[in-house]
């Protein structure tokens, strides 16, 4: 088959697909699912992300209660398209993913559930760039036992 | 019948701070009931941030987030009376969403 | 004299490093509290406040929580306080038992069946508490403390803070009388000192993130009694409100913050 109609099969195939995508949200099962931290960055496509001081976590260095741990992330890096958070000793270690377009800024204050001391991981995709960041947070139980 | 949403969108320095709280359980799957049952994995999934009809950020999230989410996104510019809207699609397909004009 | 100096230097770091932790862990509460599934339970609330329920299907509107039918700003805030109509020294959820009653036309047993509920249901005493508690945000904290049933319950209120029983001899003060003690992470609030009891009376009712419920006062009690090892005391009982007036009049003229959010 020739070139030209090699891409225009492609592209009207592409045509197709669109709409369907866009009726299901897409949910990334794969990355979800993974059990380690290193299978997470797999799933959602990063490799090696480089670590950089554009990308910063704030949150509290202790958490009284480690169902709910506040994290807010915003980047710096330019043309960051998308944030990952990934908690090292979860279960399923990504958290979240958030794409942004159309003016949003590369910023996100959430709250996750951590179910030990460990690290939590941002890490901030700019095009087939991959930076990445990550903060320890200790966490604790409360009072009289929670 | 999903729980309430409520949404606050205000101007700030060059941009429009969102922060949305929804109802939500976000079973992991591992909780046991009072039987030692596990409760089921019940959780939010997508979530939408649409900014006078456009798209702004689209999240996929996790068991891992907490139950009752609240989260905060900026949007570039804006000005009062632009339309926000949030929406959440879970796991069990339920869905619920909320909408405000920035002030 | 080499001793005094070792024993500083062993001890700056530590406390150092308690300091650093005390800070960090005020991060975490200010965090968890900016944007705190609070305001839903407020939502609830309100709706619950407005719906005719009932034999009478009547609504909570007409309830008169000490500042008039209906009344609701401020009147958090001047809780407990005496009230004429029943002839006794009430806090918000016996005023709330006592309207579900008289205007609604409830009985009490079904309006006692749930008072406490959970992450999945909470209960109707939850909702109506944060939403008329924060109808007091930003007025200052001042219970009756001058009527005469209100200064026997407030010294009611004191001895039971002080009285020590149970299993294992507790009383309240037990853990919140001495200065410098905590229970693992949580530094505890010395609660007959109106330092400590003042921001704790400014930001109860309050939703709590590690079993994510919105917890009340009556709740707090309750549970206080339970981890003293000590029998159940009865919901709005005089004993409880009277330990509430104590605790709210040692904390009296902070202004009240609002539900708060806690671990």
């Amino acid at each position: 088959m020739n070139d030209l109609r090699r891409k225009l099969l492609g592209a009207a195939a592409i045509l197709l697909l669109k709409p369907f995508a866009a009726l299901a949200a897409a949910w990334n099962k794969d990355a979800f699912g993974a059990k380690t931290p290193q299978d997470a960055l797999t799933g959602i496509g990063v490799g090696s992300p480089a670590p950089s001081k554009d990308l910063v976590i704030e949150a509290p260095q202790i958490a009284e209660n480690g169902a709910v741990v506040p994290i807010e992330i915003s980047s710096a890096i330019a043309g960051t398209t998308a944030i990952a958070v990934i908690i090292e000793k979860n279960p399923f270690p990504l958290a979240a993913r958030f794409d942004f377009q159309n003016g949003a800024l590369p910023y996100v204050k959430l709250n996750v559930k951590m179910n030990e001391t460990c690290d939590v991981r941002a890490v901030a995709i700019a095009g087939a760039r991959h930076y990445t960041a990550t903060k320890e947070i200790k966490v604790t139980i409360g009072g009289c036992g929670g | 019948m999903p729980g309430p949403m409520k949404m606050r969108a205000t101007l700030g320095s060059g941009h429009t701070d969102v922060r949305v709280l929804m109802t939500h359980p976000m079973e992991t799957g591992q909780r046991k009931d009072a039987e030692g049952k596990a409760v089921p994995m019940h959780f939010i999934q997508n979530l939408t941030v649409k900014v006078n009809g456009r798209t702004v950020v689209e999240a996929q999230i996790s068991q891992a987030v907490s139950r009752n989410p609240v989260f905060s996104f900026r949007v570039r510019g804006g000005a009062k009376g632009d339309k926000v809207e949030v929406s959440w699609l879970d796991n069990h397909g339920e869905s619920n969403k909320t909408e405000t004009a920035v002030a | 004299m080499r001793w005094p100096a070792i024993l500083v230097a062993l001890l700056l770091p530590l406390s150092a490093a308690a300091q650093d932790a005390k800070k960090e862990i005020q991060r975490y509460q200010r965090m968890i509290g900016d944007g705190s599934p609070v305001e839903l339970f407020e939502l609830q609330g309100e709706a619950l406040w407005k719906k005719p329920q009932g034999p009478r299907q009547a609504s909570l509107e007409k309830c008169d929580l000490g500042a008039g039918p209906g009344v609701l700003k401020g009147a958090y805030a001047r809780l407990p306080r005496y009230f004429k109509d029943t002839d006794r020294v009430m806090d918000l959820e016996s005023r709330l038992l006592h309207c579900m009653q008289t205007v609604q036309g409830r009985s009490a047993e079904e309006a006692l069946k749930r008072v406490f509920g959970n992450e999945d249901r909470p209960s109707e005493m939850e909702y109506l508490s944060a939403y008329i508690a924060g109808r007091s945000r930003g007025v200052v904290i001042s219970p009756g403390t001058r009527h005469p049933k209100e200064a026997q319950a407030l010294e009611l209120g004191r001895k039971l803070f002080f009285h020590r029983a149970g299993a294992w001899d507790f009383s309240c003060a037990s853990c919140h009388g001495e200065e410098g003690k905590r229970i693992r992470m949580q530094d505890l609030p010395v609660l007959s000192n109106p330092r400590d009891a003042r921001p704790v009376v400014a930001t109860w009712p309050a939703y709590r993130v590690s079993n994510s419920q919105f917890k009340t006062m009556q709740w707090r009690l309750n549970d206080c009694y339970r981890q003293m090892r000590m029998p159940e005391p009865v919901f709005a009982s005089e004993a409880t409100v009277a330990l509430n007036l104590f605790l709210t009049a040692t904390g009296k003229g902070e202004t009240y913050r609002g539900p708060g959010t806690k671990r």
